[in-house]
């Protein structure tokens, strides 16, 4: 895949990869830190919002991928300074995906509990997969060995927004 | 916008006015810690105004709920006031809404606890 890479603000490798028209992708190798999270929620926060998406939209977007930021962050990588956080966004013609990807030791999808189940209610985390999911319109878990690659999609919706409107 | 918390008393209760975005790291820590002070000093009714929080996530949620359960297991009450659309839509989808006893008015809210 053509590409070129080019050393961003904080040190973080970017690589700009030229697609097809009105296509485009963006990763970032990021530290297994608290900032991370933050830096991608608002790198994914630009990127919806260059690619037209609706406010409602965004703050959808954002708040996935701030969960997926979290999980990679803490329960992939444990905050391991040798580990990193792969962030790609890709505008796909017509929407959005979002990959992150941690080197932990690969999340079990079975293994999740659901949430909303009475005995999880009062519980104090384990909402963030059931928010991506809430957020998203698909997400994709790809645990390895090697690490767990979080897939979140989102499609342009009619008129109000979105990547489709914003790529013609 | 990290959050920033102020606190009041009314009539017993203690209004914790707060603002910016309960999410993992500072924010959480903050509403945490806050809150667990006034239960060491014995402010057992605890009203959250969540009026000025634009932004909570699963972090902030967890947060909210394990105050909520610190300050009933110890034998108080927090009540949470003024939600945002966004707040309380994240509660609603959680289905923490029907858990905690949410208000929007400050005076109702005020005689609400025992």
């Amino acid at each position: 895949m053509a590409g070129r890479t080019v050393e961003a603000a904080y040190g973080q490798r970017v690589l700009l990869v030229n697609m097809a028209m009105g296509e485009q992708r963006i990763s970032y190798t990021l530290d297994s830190t608290l900032e991370t999270v933050d830096s991608a929620e608002e790198k994914a926060t630009q990127f919806a919002t260059d690619l037209g998406f609706s406010e409602e939209e965004i703050l959808q977007i954002s708040m996935a991928v701030r969960e997926a930021a979290v999980n990679a962050v803490l329960h992939g990588n444990a905050y391991d300074p040798a580990k990193k956080v792969i962030l790609a966004l890709e505008s796909t013609g017509d929407g959005m995906v979002i990959s992150i990807r941690d080197e932990g030791k690969g999340l079990d999808p079975a293994c999740i509990p659901d949430p909303l189940a009475p005995e999880n209610l009062l519980k104090t985390s384990g909402r963030g997969i059931f928010l991506m999911r809430s957020f998203m319109d698909e997400v994709q878990i790809h645990p390895s060995q090697t690490g767990t690659e979080f897939k979140l999609i989102k499609h342009a919706h009619g008129s109000t927004g979105g990547g489709k409107e914003a790529s013609q | 916008m990290s959050m920033k918390t102020s606190l009041r008393q009314v009539d017993g209760v203690t209004i914790m006015d707060c603002s910016g975005r309960i999410t993992l790291g500072e924010g959480s820590v903050i509403l945490r810690d806050q809150v667990r002070e006034l239960l060491t000093k014995g402010q057992k009714k605890i009203l959250l105004n969540l009026g000025d929080v634009n932004y909570i996530d699963s972090s902030g949620i967890g947060e909210l709920v394990s105050a909520y359960t610190t300050a009933k297991n110890q034998g108080g009450e927090l009540k949470l006031l003024n939600l945002t659309k966004k707040v309380h839509d994240l509660l609603q989808i959680t289905k923490l809404y029907t858990v905690f006893d949410v208000k929007d008015d400050e005076t109702a809210a005020i005689k609400a606890f025992k």
